[in-house]
């Protein structure tokens, strides 16, 4: 018999890769686990089970949590599907200016989040902010971006929106360029308007990179951390408090097992939400 | 031949496992080592004391880095030891890098750090020299040293004045509006009606940062202690809640009910601690429940306004009841794991003394009486400084509860913005607070929770 594949290297070569991946990944998730059911304070630990895990679920913000955490990660992702997609296309198309407007559209996910966060909650002040400003100019009240309790949350959103979408673009417009150009072709043959090429082939056809942004936005928005602490801290009160935030301030205290316990809870949310939802949209790109 | 061919690969694995833990321990070799050479060991015996470099961590907001530098140039003609300085974070970023440095080994010799329930955190025993039998531990105030101690023995010394917490005033808007200092809430809050109708803002709110909102709850600790004597005590036994103790339930509700009567100022949740000093000494916020450490900012800013300054304790329900709740100084602690104990102590010893303290208190503008016996307070005292000190010599205070407990919840200052903007109710912030507490007590692993 002749083996139609030969090994070529040893699987002794992956030894170091899995090294590094058991040291740095496998092993602090284990152990994360393991100090999640600890009482820790760095130097010494006591083993109290599932304790860390009950307090964090009766922890009082923690339903406003779970709920901003959802609400924020639909909100941010739903607007970087629709917005990106259309600017991808747009961008993609015949325009005056194309690169110039494509680099005003990638620019902000080149600033610091933290940057944008601050620049952000000072245009933001109810009433020496530009936009607020602005708006009186023409004879709008604007409304306390962030403090009023009801839109704090969706102003942040706005933000991680403005910022975000240039990735969202961008990876819209590889998607779009991979479209053979054939297909636009025999649409215009066929006497199709723009608007059909638009419905009828961009959209089904930059499915695979729809599917990318939506993963990578939802995915991105449930872990939403930065953004938040920058512009609102959580408040006021704990009205934009999100699971990350409300973890981080459990290890500000110093209860670094409690701060695990909330992570790992974090990890099994994102995951639950996650695979099933990435199983779904690989499905249906198969459909195609 | 198949078989060469395995080890060989195998070989060729182990050596690179070899070269990449070559790499790990050459980098980590150098990284525990911490200050390097402890002086010249020529030693030939000589007179002059051996020039030692001692480190000290401290936090760089306020003036109290400027003041032990000077206090440091002082005692290095004296004893001939340097100091270098560590610069650390305040706030709660601070704690974080002090609890890691500990953990590490890797902490300066001194580190000056907050009393009371942050200390407790420390894990003092073992981490700092214990200091109770040092002879100048008696010229410190025993209100101090309760505040660091640990299991019976006393760990720090003070690193400058106290601060009372209470609610600071424009003088010259009182005067003008004819107004007087209250001495019950009531009072209090017709001063605010007054001060409202004349257009201006009655109460400075400063919420978006954050931690300047739990005034109104801490502040009011002198007056819980006036009506229910062991409240620490029992809080601390996990025996009485802020929920359940009427006397200590009244500060979320204070705080509810200047809210409810319109007179903080408009943005208040935008505005922030700048803002609100700027307000106070500008006059066009009459009143700000703030710590008296807010006097050395407004010097810096507005030193032409520092003396239309004044301070009032938290008005109680009852006229008998009017005394100021005090915050220690922070205190300096000695690294028992350090390389240079000795000269830490020496050091320490001369910060203490009467020549250490006066060098201090030349940089140092004093936010409230001294704890160390025979320190005055100078003549050129603030003036809001002066009006705390009847408060003092008639027995008037109490030290806030963080000071008597270490028992203090994380999120404080979220529940009082929450209660102090109308999101929460009173007795709600208040229960949240108690569950807040709750988790901090289990985490501290302290007995009864």
């Amino acid at each position: 018999m002749i083996r139609l594949t030969v090994k070529t290297y040893s699987y002794w070569f992956l030894l170091p890769a899995f090294l590094i991946y058991f040291v740095f990944y496998l092993l602090p998730t284990v152990l994360s686990l393991f100090f999640s059911m600890t009482r820790w304070t760095l130097t010494d630990w006591d083993f109290i089970g599932f304790d860390n895990y009950r307090t964090f679920f009766s922890e009082t913000s923690l339903n406003i949590g779970f709920r901003n955490t959802l609400i924020y990660a639909v909100v941010t992702c739903v607007f970087k599907v629709v917005l990106g997609l259309f600017l991808g296309a747009y961008l993609s198309s015949r325009v005056p200016f194309k690169n110039y407007l494509r680099s005003v559209v990638f620019f902000p996910t080149l600033l610091s989040t933290i940057a944008v966060g601050i620049a952000f909650s000072m245009m933001m002040h109810p009433s020496q902010g530009i936009i607020n400003t602005s708006l009186a100019a023409i004879g709008i009240t604007g409304p306390d971006w962030l403090g009023n309790t009801k839109i704090a949350l969706l102003s942040v959103a706005f933000v991680d929106v403005w910022k975000g979408v240039g990735i969202a673009t961008v990876i819209y417009i590889a998607g779009i360029s991979a479209i053979s150009p054939e297909y636009y072709e025999a649409l215009k043959i066929d006497g199709g308007s723009a608007r059909n090429a638009f419905w009828n082939i961009t959209v089904p056809l930059s499915r695979p990179a729809m599917n990318s942004v939506i993963i990578l936005s939802f995915i991105g928005g449930l872990r939403s951390f930065d953004l938040i602490w920058a512009m609102t801290k959580g408040g006021p009160g704990f009205t934009t408090d999100l699971i990350a935030s409300i973890i981080y301030k459990q290890y500000q205290a110093g209860f670094y097992g409690l701060a695990t316990a909330g992570n790992v809870i974090l990890f099994i949310g994102v995951s639950l939400l996650a695979f099933p939802l990435y199983k779904y949209l690989a499905r249906s790109e198969v459909h195609l | 031949m198949k078989k060469t061919k395995r080890y060989t690969a195998f070989a060729a694995a182990l050596l690179l496992v070899l070269a990449m833990l070559a790499g790990c321990g050459g980098g980590t070799g150098n990284g525990g080592g911490g200050n390097g050479a402890s002086g010249t060991d020529g030693s030939a015996p000589s007179n002059a004391p051996k020039k030692e470099t001692i480190s000290i961590m401290v936090g760089s907001t306020g003036t109290l880095l400027d003041a032990m530098k000077a206090v440091a140039a002082e005692a290095e003609k004296k004893l001939n030891i340097s100091v270098e300085w560590d610069i650390k974070p305040d706030g709660a970023e601070g704690d974080n890098l002090v609890k890691t440095r500990l953990a590490t080994g890797d902490m300066a010799d001194i580190l000056a750090y907050n009393t009371g329930s942050l200390f407790q955190a420390l894990n003092p025993s073992q981490n700092f020299v214990d200091l109770t039998n040092e002879p100048y531990m008696a010229d410190i105030l025993d209100s101090f040293k309760q505040t660091v101690t640990s299991d019976g023995k006393v760990y720090g010394v003070p690193t400058g004045s106290t601060r009372a917490g209470g609610i600071m005033y424009n003088k010259k808007v009182y005067k003008e509006l004819g107004l007087t200092i209250p001495k019950t809430w009531a009072e209090f809050m017709a001063n605010n009606a007054k001060i409202k109708a004349a257009g201006k803002t009655a109460v400075i709110a400063t919420y978006k940062d954050t931690w300047t909102s739990q005034l109104f709850v801490l502040a009011d600790y002198y007056n819980i202690q006036a009506q229910d004597p062991d409240f620490a005590k029992n809080y601390t036994a996990n025996k009485a809640k802020y929920a359940t103790t009427p006397a200590a339930l009244r500060g979320f509700q204070k705080l509810e009910e200047v809210y409810k009567g319109g007179y903080m100022n408009k943005d208040f949740l935008a505005t922030t601690y700048d803002n609100g000093l700027k307000m106070l000494a500008e006059g066009t916020g009459v009143q700000y429940p703030m710590l008296t450490s807010a006097l050395d900012e407004i010097y810096q800013n507005f030193p032409d306004k520092i003396n239309d300054i004044g301070i009032f304790p938290e008005p109680s329900d009852s006229p008998d009841i009017n005394g100021l709740t005090v915050w220690m100084p922070n205190g300096l602690y000695i690294n028992k794991n350090g390389k240079k104990v000795d000269a830490a102590k020496k050091w320490v010893e001369y910060f203490v003394s009467p020549e250490g303290q006066a060098a201090l208190s030349g940089k140092l503008k004093a936010d409230g009486p001294f704890v160390i016996k025979n320190v005055k307070l100078p003549d050129d005292a603030y003036a809001a400084v002066k009006e705390m000190q009847p408060y003092f010599d008639q027995g008037k205070t109490a030290p806030a509860l963080e000071f008597v407990s270490p028992v203090k919840g994380p999120n404080l200052e979220n529940i009082t913005v929450a209660v102090g903007s109308g999101i929460t109710p009173a007795a709600k912030g208040a229960s949240d607070y108690d569950k807040d507490v709750e988790k901090q007590a289990q985490q501290l692993n302290l007995p009864g929770w």
